[in-house]
């Protein structure tokens, strides 16, 4: 089921920055629809645990994830309701309740995120990162070596 | 010293690290017996400590805590303190003018570094051997460091601690609340901007301080509008789609300390080490964090008044 997973992932790109409220969300969200209009296939990997912004940004705010055989369902979204998404705001039981963990269980989760998720065949998979280079940067990293890492795209702000 | 890269790093026997540049420091999750009563020790000389959070990034925490401290040393008798917990994006020591500086070490502990003779500064940004070294730390380490900033750093006698936080609800925010338990936290103050992509992380961080039981002084509205120097019209960069932060606060019950707006000049100022209240005395930026600082000492006297009736 490790490999299994993002077998059929063609490309893999980080979105990361160091910087907070550069628009790391933003960017993720407008080449997943970018992408998805050129007619690629796409999903979007939100391991953004404390302040998961991308439901909102495409209006999903409100959906839960389900389970399948091989892992958890992504919750499509987009016009055409092509592009898969994953993020820990579909597992909250209310939308405003904090997630208050350390690192060690942020790590399980983002592992569960890379491994146990059905993404299918996609050509592009966007992974939106929070700000720092701590726990969840590196269990991405660490959980993504196995499989098709194109490489990151950072952002920033002039200043 | 093992080194921010070593094997051993992390592993080091706290106390007695001597802060060199690229240092590491480790520690335990949560303090335990000894390390509580060496905390509340250090801690004891401490009036006043407002931590300064906000749950999304890039809203203006490390320019407020900055600001706060500038404004709050302004009267020279009361000596200020400004600890910057972000360990991987550590912003103070570039917006007070600090860069390049080192930490120092006497018999009594750590040395802050010193903007003013009454506002002392500490920082990860001051253990790196470059500016762009990067900290890669899990959580444990962070909390290791978090821990000796506060056991090891001879403050001295300190009327405010501020101390500014990374974005989030995670390692670096239960740890801070948890070592500070030694002492009373008067606060938070928690920063925002007005469109609902902050408001949704901020309400998360109200919901992190009602849980861990920190009360909260109340919100700041950042980057809240933009008036043109020229034509000095109003727009809103970032509309407050959803009522911004007035209407969140008005929904959570807590208090909205004021709106500052949008000035190309604080940006300007934070990169070049000044302070924005001083470079700037004339805009209503400076005006809004004037009065917003006002309210914090306020509430800080008030808060410290009860305290003495109830004791």
């Amino acid at each position: 089921a490790d490999r299994a997973n993002l077998a059929g992932v063609r490309h893999i790109v980080l979105v990361l920055s160091g910087k907070g409220g550069v628009g790391k969300s933003t960017l993720s969200t407008e080449l997943a629809l970018a992408l998805r209009h050129a007619g690629k296939r796409v999903g979007i990997l939100d391991v953004d645990l404390c302040g998961p912004s991308i439901p909102r940004m495409l209006r999903v705010q409100d959906s839960a994830v389900h389970q399948c055989d091989s892992g958890w369902v992504p919750v499509f979204v987009g016009q055409d309701k092509a592009i898969a998404l994953m993020s820990i705001g579909f597992l909250l039981e209310r939308p405003d309740d904090a997630v208050v963990w350390r690192g060690p269980k942020k790590n399980a989760l983002i592992k569960q995120f890379v491994t146990d998720v059905a993404w299918g065949d996609l050509d592009f998979l966007i992974v939106d990162t929070p700000p720092g280079t701590s726990d969840e940067h590196i269990s991405t990293v660490e959980a993504l070596r196995p499989h098709q890492l194109l490489g990151a795209v950072l952002v920033t702000t002039p200043q | 010293c093992p080194g921010t890269g070593s094997a051993q790093a992390g592993r080091a026997p706290p106390a007695r690290d001597a802060p060199t540049r690229g240092s590491a420091a480790a520690g335990a999750a949560g303090p335990d017996p000894v390390s509580a009563a060496a905390l509340r020790a250090r801690l004891r000389a401490v009036r006043h400590t407002v931590l300064v959070l906000s749950g999304k990034g890039g809203v203006g925490k490390s320019t407020f805590s900055a600001l706060l401290a500038h404004g709050l040393a302004a009267d020279e008798t009361k000596q200020v303190a400004l600890l910057d917990i972000d360990i991987c994006g550590p912003s103070i020591p570039k917006i007070m003018g600090l860069e390049g500086e080192q930490v120092h070490q006497s018999g009594s502990g750590w040395s802050p570094v010193y903007v003013e003779e009454n506002l002392g500064v500490m920082s990860v940004g001051f253990l790196l051997s470059s500016p762009d070294d990067a900290v890669i730390w899990r959580g444990p380490k962070k909390n290791g460091l978090i821990k000796q900033f506060l056991r090891d750093v001879d403050w001295g006698e300190v009327d405010y601690l501020i101390v500014d936080t990374p974005p989030g609800t995670s390692d670096e925010h239960l740890s801070i609340v948890q070592y500070l338990s030694a002492t009373r936290i008067d606060g938070a103050v928690i920063v925002t901007t007005p469109q609902e992509v902050s408001l949704q992380d901020v309400r998360k961080e109200i919901n992190f301080c009602r849980k861990v039981k920190l009360p909260i002084i109340g919100v700041v509205e950042n980057m809240s509008g933009f008036v043109c120097p020229k034509c000095k019209n109003e727009s809103q960069i970032f509309p407050p789609t959803t009522g911004g932060a007035e209407k969140m606060c008005q929904n959570l019950s807590v208090s909205l300390l004021g709106k500052v707006p949008l000035d190309p000049q604080i940006g300007k100022s934070c990169d070049s080490g000044q302070s924005f209240l001083a470079e700037a005395p004339e805009s209503p930026a400076t005006l809004s964090y004037r009065n917003i600082i006002q309210r914090i000492q306020e509430y800080c006297e008030q808060h410290h008044l009860q305290e003495e009736k109830i004791m």
